[in-house]
C-alpha cells in the first residue's frame, strides 16, 4: 500500500502527512509539476497555503499538473484524501461539492476539535471502532487550524449530500468554531472515493503530540479500503 | 472585474465593517459586502467571462461583473 502526498509551493503539512501515511504503509512525495503519481494506491492532498493561496485558497493549485493527474486518478476510482488546504483544492477542482469560506469569526483558529463520525462504513472511516477511540465513543478528537474553513454549499446541494450520505464527519456540538453549514467537517463525493476535511488527522497520530491518535483512523481506513480492493482483484 | 460574495452568503468582513462605521459616527449604513477588484489588460475582452468562470471567481459562492475601461490599458 503506497500513499502519494502532493507537494505544492506553499504546502506545509506534507511532511506530517507523509509521516502519518508511513505509520500504515509506504508513502512518497509528489511534486506539483509532476503528472506521474508514481504508482500510488491513494493520494493525499495536504494542508498549507498552495501557491500562496492567492486569489482564493486552492484556486490555482487545482490547475497544477499533479492535480490533473489526481482528477484522472479519482475518476478511475482511486482514493483521494484532502486535508485543510487539500480540501479547499478538491472543492475548487469540483471533485467535492461546496466551497470553503472565511471563518465566521474572521480569525485564524487553532484548536482541538471533536468530530462526530456520521458514517463509519466509508473508505476513510472504516477503521473507526466506536469502542476504542476518542473522548466520547462516537467521536474523533483531532486538531484544526485554519482561517478559511467555513463549509458552504447551497441548500439544494446540502440536502442532496445529506440524503446521499456524503457528510462523513460533523463538528460535535460546541466545536463548529468556523460556522460550517450543518456542522459539516468532512464530505465525500458521490462515488465515495474522494474525501476532504478541514481538521488535520495527520497531526494526531502520536500520543506525544496532537492530543490523540485518532487521526490514524483515517489513514488506516484508507489502507483497509485499498487492500480489500486488492484482495478482490 | 468586480467579484463579490453571492447574495445570501454570510460576509463576516462586511458585517465587521458595518458594525465599525456607526462607532465612527456614520449612522444608517445598511448592508456592507466586501469583494475584490481584478484589473486586467486583455487583448480580447470576450475572454473575460470565461476567465471569471474558470479562475477569477468561484461561481458557487461569488458573483462577478465585468466593466470595460477603454484607454486604461497602459
Amino acid at each position: 500500500m503506497k500513499f502519494g502526498v502532493l507537494q505544492f509551493p506553499g504546502s506545509c503539512d506534507e511532511v506530517d502527512a507523509l509521516a502519518a501515511a508511513r505509520r500504515v504503509g509506504d508513502a512518497q512525495l509528489i511534486w506539483h509539476a509532476d503528472r506521474d503519481l508514481g504508482g500510488a494506491d491513494a493520494i493525499v492532498v495536504p494542508g498549507g497555503f498552495s501557491y500562496g493561496d492567492y486569489l482564493r485558497a486552492g484556486a490555482i493549485a487545482r490547475f497544477s499538473p499533479a492535480m490533473e493527474a489526481v482528477a484522472a486518478f479519482a475518476a478511475d476510482g482511486g482514493l483521494v484524501l484532502g486535508i485543510c488546504n487539500g480540501f479547499q483544492v478538491l472543492c475548487e477542482a469540483r471533485l467535492l461539492p461546496g466551497a470553503l469560506l472565511p471563518n465566521a469569526n474572521l480569525r485564524f483558529t487553532f484548536r482541538q476539535v471533536d468530530l462526530e463520525v456520521v458514517h463509519a462504513d466509508t473508505a476513510f472511516t472504516c477503521a473507526w471502532r466506536s469502542d476504542t477511540g476518542g473522548p466520547a465513543s462516537s467521536r474523533l478528537s483531532i486538531p484544526a487550524k485554519h482561517s478559511w474553513g467555513r463549509y458552504y454549499a447551497d441548500e439544494e446541494t446540502l440536502d442532496a449530500i445529506e440524503r446521499a450520505g456524503q457528510v462523513v464527519l460533523r463538528y460535535a456540538p460546541g466545536h463548529n468554531f468556523n460556522g460550517s453549514a450543518y456542522n459539516i467537517a468532512g464530505v465525500r463525493n458521490e462515488a465515495g472515493n474522494v474525501f476532504g476535511l478541514m481538521p488535520h488527522p495527520e497531526h494526531a497520530v502520536d500520543r506525544l503530540i496532537g492530543g490523540s491518535v485518532d487521526g490514524l483512523t483515517i489513514f488506516e481506513s484508507m489502507r483497509l479500503a485499498v487492500e480489500s480492493v486488492d484482495a478482490r482483484a | 472585474m468586480l467579484i463579490r460574495p453571492k447574495a445570501g452568503i454570510l460576509d463576516p468582513q462586511g458585517e465587521a465593517v458595518q458594525r465599525a462605521l456607526p462607532a465612527l459616527g456614520f449612522e444608517g449604513v445598511g448592508d456592507v459586502r466586501i469583494g475584490r477588484l481584478v484589473e486586467l489588460d486583455v487583448p480580447a475582452p470576450d475572454q473575460l467571462e470565461a476567465m471569471c468562470e474558470k479562475l477569477l471567481a468561484n461561481p458557487l459562492v461569488e458573483d462577478y461583473e465585468v466593466q470595460l475601461l477603454d484607454g486604461h490599458g497602459g
